[in-house]
């Protein structure tokens, strides 16, 4: 395999004794400093009542420590030309940076802080809540946004948090309190079983020792292992449309909850996927519903494949006349995806595409850090990258097949539309 | 063709058909990315055919006689590569990024696609619904509504003046022969700037675009002049522009009129731009935060508005220098237009401060440090400056920028951010009955 793939030869790793990974890997051609990483936690640990509430509490982070305010948090990063952003995800909190190699003592050390010694000030869990309402209600004033909150809704149980989403609710956001925010910062952070990836123009050695230096202190329990509710297939069409007045154009996301990133079926979902809504310009959906049809600016597919199973989406933009014929068009594209194996040549470009684009991905020292973390956090093998062009090649027309058929059933999905009153 | 000529690790050449080459060898990976950029953009055009140059755009990926279709995408996708294309302005741009090996792919393509695409009526047609349906997902957004009418109301009669994505009036209208017309009349070796980014040899590159794009013809007419005029005065100045809609979010934008990119009150205006709005992020990867801004801090962490930002962007000919904030829940769009107002007079009547001075030099070398870490940044940046300015203004913009004094920041903002010569907008919510 080609020996530019980051591998385990040339991706330093160790454990701190705190329980947090650190990895590292070394590109001097430019003078700059990605750091990735996560801790595990995330939205997944939110009671519903609370919606976003760690979407609150990971942006509350950057707004006081023991030792800085607001101001002075963002003084230190912005005055060097760095970034510096800490979010919630949904099983995990991530934060990143980015520096000139010069700054990334400055980087690391506002990381430490923040990570560990938030003061949550009452007066910015007020200013935060404001900037987040105003959000909230662009949010549930854009089609496509609408068009994903009821999708989630649709297609996953109550009680399960994919129904939900991370920012959260206007009314959930209100409810939160600042000993909320406190409470869940205690119960959930901490820096065992998590990771930090630091790629760039400064020695693997040194990158280490610093991050050790900034986080080694850092001391907490194991990370809550949350369970979760079944999550099962549609057993038919389940469709809700929400009427957004003074739109213009309608947004349609259709799918299922689908497979979990460890599923053996993974690597044919993902060729699946970009057959179906991918390749070159959107696939099959973009060859018949865009180029053919002319019905659509963007209809593509989309799979996420989670800790839990994510979902494979269908998602389309088009006039409030053509919702109908759009849907038609894509059921018959999945109606082909299922029942006839994708012929050789355009599994060979799928496939060809997915292992060719590698090193697309992996220009940047940012592609880089993402590639390392997301072997860390599925637990794939630091020599993923380099076998992954052997797992794509060895996906079969029959695999593709048989794994859309697994989740799309006929006539058995959620859909959900967004837009203008149709006629 | 004219010789070498290299700068700061850019080789440039011209061909004997006015084809400007422009490459930055670069080895940190195994990818190239191959850019070419027309001087068509939409302030080319005027009411009732404006959005000619981005319907133009669409159908140069929709095939030529060698390439039909959709095949083209499938070509590129094979390789592991990626492509594109936007129209602004000022410019169309197309670029493909690939793996190293297979970069000849690009250069085949876009000489191809130069002088040979079809405009086949059926796809001519698709388009039409495709672009009207671009359009309406635009209009979904009322701050996109707001912007268009606030340009509209400033530069009427300009081509700065109309979307450029074009009037839908002018979208149901418009012709396959129109079309063709204004590809004809734009596209052509002399009329554009190929560059290049990436893991190649600069001397084996030039010889493949000599080889591919050397014998294409180039057009019989002039190419539109990149001149600069002086700064001129916004239409509507001093008049508030409103636009309301059933969303409840309300958004305050601002006007100024601004010189264009070559003009040296440029870097002034970007010295100011960073200190009242925050570093920005330069193209492709990234990303900056403005917290630490001076429009951050009496707006959003204020509690006026939930994002605020401001924009001086790089033209041929004279533009703007916009202001924009989303008004938080509960509060008067006039409070924000009063603090964006304070802001504005405080930087005009005060000298900003040696340590901000040096942040947004700093901020500066950061930002353009980021985008060396990525071919398709160079690759813009390299030809996106060589159709606005030079590709020289981008290689120097650090020093220029750096050369900026405070007393030459307070007398751009005297000239330019001044009260008479604003073009005010607010979006807000319908009042119901």
């Amino acid at each position: 395999m080609s020996p530019t793939l980051p591998g385990p030869d040339d991706i330093a790793h160790v454990t701190l004794a705190n329980g947090l990974r650190v990895l590292a890997r070394e590109n001097p051609t430019t003078p700059t400093v990605v750091i990735d990483g996560y801790l595990h936690g995330g939205a997944v640990l939110e009671p519903a009542e609370r919606t976003g509430l760690s979407s609150f509490t990971a942006s509350m982070l950057m707004r006081g420590t023991e030792r800085r305010t607001f101001e002075e948090i963002h003084d230190a990063v912005e005055s060097v030309g760095a970034s510096l952003g800490v979010y919630s995800g949904r099983h995990a909190v991530g934060f990143s940076g980015k520096c000139l190699a010069e700054d990334f003592g400055v980087l690391l050390d506002v990381l430490g802080d923040v990570l560990q010694h938030p003061t949550f000030p009452a007066d910015h869990v007020e200013k935060l809540r404001g900037e987040r309402l105003t959000q909230l209600q662009e949010r549930d004033n854009d089609t496509r946004s609408v068009a994903s909150l009821l999708f989630r809704e649709l297609a996953y149980p109550a009680d399960h948090p994919y129904s939900r989403p991370i920012e959260g609710h206007s009314e959930t956001v209100t409810a939160i309190g600042r000993d909320d925010l406190l409470d869940f910062y205690r119960r959930t952070y901490t820096p065992q079983g998590g990771a930090l990836v630091v790629v760039g123009a400064v020695r693997a050695e040194a990158a280490i020792a610093a991050v050790e230096a900034a986080l080694g202190g850092w001391q907490g329990p194991p990370p809550l292992a949350p369970t979760f509710p079944p999550v099962t297939l549609p057993a038919g069409v389940v469709r809700r449309e929400r009427i957004l007045p003074g739109k213009t154009q309608s947004d349609i996301v259709l799918g299922v909850p689908a497979l979990r990133r460890s599923d053996p079926d993974y690597h044919a979902a993902r060729v699946a996927d970009t057959v179906l809504g991918r390749f070159g310009m959107m696939g099959r959906l973009g060859e018949n519903v865009r180029e053919r049809l002319g019905l659509a600016y963007y209809a593509y597919s989309s799979l996420e494949a989670g800790n839990e199973p994510g979902p494979w989406t269908v998602i389309a933009g088009v006039a409030p006349a053509n919702v109908a014929r759009c849907l038609e068009a894509v059921e018959a594209e999945l109606e082909r995806l299922v029942s006839e194996p994708v012929p050789a040549e355009e599994l060979e470009d799928s496939k060809a595409y997915l292992v060719g684009s590698l090193p697309l991905r992996l220009e940047t020292n940012q592609g880089v850090a993402a590639a390392v973390l997301d072997m860390v956090w599925y637990d794939l093998g630091l020599d993923y990258l380099q076998r992954y062009a052997g797992l794509i090649q060895a996906v079969s027309a029959e695999q593709v097949r048989r794994v859309a058929a697994r989740f799309w059933r006929p006539g058995a999905y959620a859909v959900a539309i967004a837009g203008p009153e149709r006629t | 063709m004219a010789p070498w000529h290299t700068s700061n690790g850019v080789l440039q050449a011209t061909l004997d058909n006015g084809l400007v080459v422009l490459l930055r060898p670069m080895h940190h990976a195994p990818v190239v990315s191959f850019w070419v950029w027309y001087r068509v953009g939409s302030r080319l055009e005027a009411p009732p055919a404006t959005g000619l140059t981005h319907w133009v755009e669409h159908m140069l990926f929709r095939g030529t006689e060698r390439f039909p279709g959709p095949s083209v995408h499938k070509l590129v996708a094979r390789a592991g590569g990626n492509r594109n294309g936007f129209t602004s302005f000022d410019y169309t741009a197309y670029f493909e990024t690939l793996p190293a090996d297979q970069a000849d792919l690009a250069l085949e393509l876009e000489a191809d696609r130069m002088l040979n695409a079809r405009f086949d009526p059926e796809a001519v047609e698709a388009e039409r619904t495709i672009i009207l349906s671009e359009r309406a997902g635009n209009e979904n957004s009322p701050s996109y509504r707001l912007r268009e009418a606030l340009l509209a109301a400033a530069f009427p009669g300009h081509g700065y003046g109309h979307p450029i994505i074009g009037w839908e009036a002018d979208l149901r209208r418009i012709t396959r022969d129109e079309l063709w017309e204004h590809y004809r009349r734009y596209y052509g070796p002399d009329n554009a700037v190929v560059a290049a980014a990436g893991d190649f040899d600069p001397d084996h590159m030039l010889e493949r675009v000599v080889e591919r794009f050397g014998g294409l013809a180039p057009r019989r007419g002039d190419a539109p002049a990149n001149g600069a005029s002086a700064p001129q005065r916004l239409a509507a100045a001093g008049r508030r522009v409103v636009v309301t809609g059933r969303e409840p979010v309300a958004y305050v934008q601002m006007l100024f009129p601004a010189p264009p990119a070559t003009h040296p009150d440029y870097f002034p205006l970007a010295v100011l731009d960073a200190v009242l709005g925050g570093a920005k992020a330069m193209g492709f990867g990234g990303g900056a935060t403005n917290r630490s801004s001076r429009l951050y801090r009496r707006l959003v962490a204020g509690g006026l508005a939930a994002s605020v930002g401001c924009s001086v962007r790089p033209t041929v000919e004279p533009f703007a220098f916009a202001f924009s904030a989303t008004v938080r829940h509960g509060v008067d769009p006039q409070a924000v237009e009063d603090a964006l107002w304070r802001e504005i007079e405080a930087v005009a009547s005060e000298p900003v401060s040696a340590a901000e001075l040096e942040r947004a030099r700093k901020q500066t070398q950061a930002q353009f440090a980021y985008s060396a870490d990525s071919v398709s940044s160079q690759g813009y940046w390299l030809g996106f400056s060589q159709v606005v300015a030079t590709t020289q203004w981008f290689l120097d913009f650090p020093g220029r920028l750096a050369a900026v004094t405070a007393a030459d920041v307070q007398r751009a903002a005297q000239t330019y951010l001044r009260r008479d010569q604003a073009v005010v907008g607010w979006y807000q919510p319908e009042r119901r009955r």
